[in-house]
């Protein structure tokens, strides 16, 4: 295990200023994606008068709320592309930002609890291999040895027959994670604007001329949606109608302990995620609550399946305590495949539907759409994702690799 | 956890529900008419409103009946339920009908 110690913070972040009257570009949502988006739309294509709006405050939706694992084990060529790219990024990003987000390299198991389970995990960790992803199979004991915690005995409900293991995969410090791209976009000159709210789009025509705030009227060259949760609510005042449901996504943490847990523990069949968080706390998630939500905090029965799952996974877990529960809202597309392109109105942009899986993908979303935003046309890793799929019917049916949640 | 009244059981926990989605939602009436992007908007689009929301739920653990909720997506208020063939109900006042 690394450090317990959190970075220092710099000096300063960023400035807080008042919206202009007009900007190149407008991104809707500061959170992880949309100032990955401004850093790069900064950093790669010399677009620098950007503002990023946030109705809240800067990371303060699910950015906040989310478990940081990182991963690129996905089962689909696309997939594999998007979310290794993103693993790269991040592999690099500490340094280039000059800001240690305590992004730790400790692992990924995917437990197999089923025969198919076996034989999905056997696929995927070939299918990622052919793909250049780190991905091995291991037999119940070689799990056990990656993580001694775990209970692999065949008494169990669910034994574990088995897990997926990606060695690259790791946790980062999400909110350290934000506040290091939101630094390096604000030095380059991007307004960064909290307390701002989109409430209505000007258009002239099929075109986006800017956005209606609680802080008055922005004008725009291009505007981006990065507003998770909520962008199908934004996308209609747009116009734009997008195929994604809106669900309420619940965590939880655990009172601090000593390093126990060495990697992160993922069971799709019993419906639990595990790591264990620099500062000691255990880190815990499950899929999404059925119904549709944007409450911020969801059912307890689901708490209750995933705590009894992690404790006959970890029975060391069992006198654990609960320190904290919370909810984000996560956008949920029939494919379990992000939406990140153009849209039917002109110089509008839209990334979304990310489901449960967003963090993970934050540099490389950012990277993608600011290149579709900055030149209207997707970015090869992004141009599979267009809203376009859901009609043409190329879909990119990633509920397994997804994994628990949704 | 959601309380939700089954039209023939009466209120029981969330749990004994399976959900189903948006309701009211009519099979395309001449769907060999059908182009692409309209198939598309029948098999993947669904409203997504924050707010009241007419929606299906299955009594799994009880009667096995499906039938429709109107919750408000945002307030988690279960403002009532109806059978299938009963029209949606116009939205009730503040507070609900449950």
């Amino acid at each position: 295990m690394t450090s317990t110690a959190l970075p220092e913070h710099p000096d300063w972040l960023w400035r807080n200023p008042d919206p202009r009257s007009s900007y190149d570009v407008v991104i809707v949502g500061a959170g992880g994606h949309g100032l990955a988006t401004a850093y790069y739309l900064a950093k790669n294509h010399g677009i620098t008068n950007v503002a990023v709006l946030e109705k809240g405050w800067l990371a303060g939706g699910n950015m906040a709320r989310n478990t940081t694992i990182i991963r690129s084990n996905y089962l689909w060529d696309e997939s594999a592309a998007i979310y290794e790219y993103a693993l790269k990024l991040w592999e690099r990003l500490p340094e280039e930002l000059d800001y240690d987000f305590l992004f730790s390299q400790r692992g990924v198991l995917n437990l197999a609890h089923t025969l198919q389970d076996v034989r999905e995990g056997m696929r995927r960790a070939n299918a990622n291999r052919l793909n250049g992803v780190d991905a091995e199979w291991l037999e119940p004991e070689e799990v056990a040895k990656v993580c001694p915690i775990l209970n692999v005995s065949s008494r169990t409900r669910y034994p574990v027959l088995g897990a997926t293991f990606q060695p690259r995969a790791g946790i980062a410090k999400h909110d350290h994670v934000a506040w290091a791209l939101a630094r390096r976009a604000d030095e380059m000159g991007v307004d960064l604007i909290q307390g701002c709210e989109v409430t209505g789009f000007l258009k002239d025509g099929d075109r986006v001329v800017g956005v209606e705030t609680n802080r008055g009227r922005i004008l725009a060259g291009s505007v981006g949606l990065a507003a998770a949760g909520h962008s199908s609510v934004l996308a209609e005042r747009a116009g734009v109608r997008l195929p994604v449901q809106s669900h309420p996504l619940q965590a939880l943490v655990s009172e601090l302990h000593e390093p126990v847990h060495p990697t992160v523990v993922m069971s799709n069949h019993v419906h639990v995620y595990v790591s264990q968080a620099h500062k000691g706390e255990l880190v815990m998630g499950a899929g999404v609550d059925s119904y549709n939500g944007y409450g911020q905090r969801g059912s307890f029965h689901v708490i209750e399946q995933q705590m009894a799952a992690a404790v006959e996974l970890f029975p060391v877990f069992a006198r654990a305590h609960v320190l904290r529960t919370w909810g984000g809202i996560v956008d949920v597309s029939p494919d379990a495949s992000p939406i990140i392109g153009t849209t039917p109105v002109e110089n509008l942009y839209v990334n979304c539907g990310w489901g449960t899986g967003g963090f993970k993908a934050t540099p490389a979303a950012g990277w993608t759409f600011a290149h579709t935003i900055a030149t209207g046309e997707p970015h090869p890793l992004n141009a599979p994702f267009a809203l376009e799929r859901f009609a043409t019917g190329a879909l990119i049916d990633e509920h397994g690799a997804a994994a628990v949640a949704h | 956890m959601l309380l939700i009244s089954c039209p023939w059981c009466g209120p029981r926990n969330e749990t004994e529900y399976h959900y189903g989605g948006q309701a009211h939602v009519p099979y395309p009436g001449t769907p060999a008419d059908l182009t692409d992007e309209q198939w598309a908007e029948y098999v993947f689009y669904r409203d997504n409103p924050k707010g009241p929301f007419a929606e299906r739920w299955m009594h799994s653990i009880g009667c096995r009946r499906w039938f429709n909720v109107l919750r408000d997506t945002a307030t988690h208020e279960v403002l009532t339920s109806y059978r299938l063939d009963e029209p949606r109900p116009e939205l009730p006042q503040a507070g609900g009908q449950r």
